[in-house]
């Protein structure tokens, strides 16, 4: 299947893809490896790449002086709820568009995506207020609550996209055995959805824990999660460069992995099926 | 084939979903609408009365608003041609066979993951610090006086950071894309003579085009709201020179407390948005037809 092209061309070509991937891959480098420096080896002039004093006490000072841990609790705790919470909701909707679609389906499903283009600031200001009136303000539950709505929209659209791809034979056969509405969810649907689910999942994590519009503004200290605890670098610690380095690499090591993991499902999944 | 029962029992399981998606679109913007045709200063509580259009005659006419609209258009459309034209390019040199393709894209793909506050503060600090940044040792080893980028050029800064986070993303959806064009089309067209360069202009390209619109709605939509990376990198400044509309609400609700005022600004960056998003909305309401 593979073209046949010369050997001097395909070197020619590797090299220049590994250049790009590099140069795109090097401010992340940059800051895992002066996270591993001295405060002053992170500033030296010229800088040094590899040959440093090796050390864990950026890693060490960020968890003393500002309880990373617990950062890092709000981030799983907010991204995970949120996207379960979602699941949930948005399962059974999926599940009902996909198989048992109406004339109204389609503007439904548009409609739901539509108020994913809600900028928002438009709704920042009531927001911000019922959240100070609830005592929602900087607490874990109120900003799972925010990430669930906003991003239910994405849940069912991808999920609809994966359940319109199991074929509805199988169901209508499953209905001629007698299969109940709940067992037919349960012992044929379920099976056949859990790797749609899973990628949902995977890249609703991925979104929520990198959110960082209602993240920076509706919490303090208490419930922040890594995006607002890292912006608190913003000055003057930022010009501590190991101790920044060591927060970020702590904050983006696990989100990267993940989403390495899920790059195959990301397209779709970001695209809204547009692209496969 | 439905029965009226298992059509009730869909209606059912779609009604959760409906519900708290139509309150969450409603209530909030209702509010705001309503807020915004109030005088209403969270720091002069008890005196906020109807004023009628004059939060968005101040809004409108207000320097900071063109400053600001400027800097949201130029934000998407800086970022759009970057991302736009690096990613073609990038997934054009992925397409090719070489060693290593998926480390390789692996790489290209990571910034995308990193999140807004990380990438702004890393280049912020690590790469842009006219002192101690990379980029200024990089100035001053080829003899060059280092660029001060946050403080004279802010807005060109932002417009790089934000296209790091969002060139990955652009250029995996147009690999992927070009990975399934017609193998058999492209070894046609070798045949007949055709060279790389018509290759790709009459045959990639139209391929692409539609990925292309995908890509461009898609980040439109988030571009109008970058937000963390104005925050925590200029903070708007100098002045309101990398002020965007999103930020400028912000400030005009958080630190100066105008209910009124930034309830004005948020409307109209929601018009703004829906015109974007109504392109969208038919673009991806063409893909559920098939």
């Amino acid at each position: 299947m593979s073209r046949h092209v010369s050997s001097t061309r395909r070197w020619t070509v590797t090299i220049a893809a590994w250049l790009v991937g590099i140069l795109m891959f090097f401010p992340i480098l940059w800051t895992v490896l002066t996270s591993f420096k001295t405060e002053a080896e992170a500033v030296a002039s010229p800088p040094s790449f590899l040959f440093f004093n090796w050390t864990l006490e950026n890693y060490a000072e960020v968890q003393s002086r500002s309880d990373y841990v617990q950062h890092f609790l709000n981030s799983v705790t907010i991204s995970l709820g949120s996207t379960a919470i979602g699941l949930l909701i948005a399962i059974p909707a999926a599940w009902a568009m996909a198989f048992q679609p109406t004339k109204r389906t389609k503007d439904l499903l548009m409609w739901m995506l539509s108020t994913k283009m809600m900028p928002p600031v438009g709704v920042l200001v009531p927001i911000y207020l019922m959240f100070r009136d609830a005592g929602l303000l900087d607490t874990r539950l109120g900003l799972t609550i925010i990430l669930t709505l906003i991003d239910l929209p994405i849940i069912i659209w991808m999920l609809y996209t994966y359940f319109k791809e199991i074929p509805g034979e199988i169901l209508e056969a499953a209905r001629m055995d007698g299969a109940t509405l709940w067992s037919e969810i349960a012992y044929v649907l379920t099976p056949m959805a859990v790797p749609g689910i899973a990628s949902t999942l995977l890249l609703n994590v991925i979104l929520a824990w990198n959110e960082a519009f209602w993240t920076l503004n509706l919490t303090a200290a208490k419930a922040a999660p890594l995006t607002a605890f890292i912006a608190s670098y913003s000055s003057p610690e930022g010009l501590f460069y190991a101790k920044l380095s060591a927060a970020s690499t702590m904050a983006i090591a696990p989100i990267l992995i993940l989403g390495w993991f899920s790059q195959k499902q990301l397209v779709r999944g970001l695209t809204f099926g547009a692209v496969k | 084939m439905a029965t009226k029962n298992s059509r009730a029992a869909a209606r059912l399981l779609v009604a959760p979903s409906v519900i708290l998606l139509f309150l969450w679109m409603i209530v909030p913007l209702g509010l705001t609408i309503y807020f915004s045709f109030l005088r209403y200063n969270l720091l002069m509580p008890g005196t906020e009365e109807w004023v009628g259009v004059l939060n968005y005659s101040y809004f409108l006419t207000d320097p900071a608003f063109f400053a600001a609209l400027f800097n949201t258009l130029a934000i998407v459309l800086g970022v759009l041609l970057i991302t736009v034209v690096g990613g073609v390019l990038i997934a054009l040199l992925l397409d090719q066979p070489i060693w290593g393709q998926g480390i390789v894209r692996l790489l290209v793909l990571a910034p995308f993951f990193v999140m807004p506050t990380v990438s702004a503060l890393v280049w912020k600090n690590m790469f842009m610090n006219p002192v101690n940044g990379l980029l200024a040792w990089v100035q001053t080893s080829l003899g060059m006086a280092p660029h001060d980028w946050l403080a004279t050029t802010p807005l060109f800064a932002i417009i790089i950071i934000v296209a790091w986070q969002w060139l990955p993303f652009s250029a995996l959806i147009l690999l992927t894309a070009l990975q399934s064009l017609d193998e058999e089309q492209r070894e046609a067209a070798e045949l007949d003579g055709a060279g790389p360069v018509s290759r790709f202009v009459y045959i990639m390209l139209p391929h692409l085009s539609r990925a292309i619109t995908v890509v461009i709605l898609i980040q439109t939509i988030f571009l109008l709201s970058v937000f963390a990376e104005i925050l925590v990198t200029t903070n708007g400044g100098p002045g309101t020179e990398s002020t965007n509309i999103a930020y400028l609400v912000y400030a005009q609700a958080l630190l100066q407390f105008d209910v009124g005022g930034a309830s004005a600004g948020g409307i109209v960056a929601v018009v703004l948005a829906n015109i974007v998003a109504i392109f969208l909305m038919r673009m991806i309401g063409r893909t559920l037809e098939t």
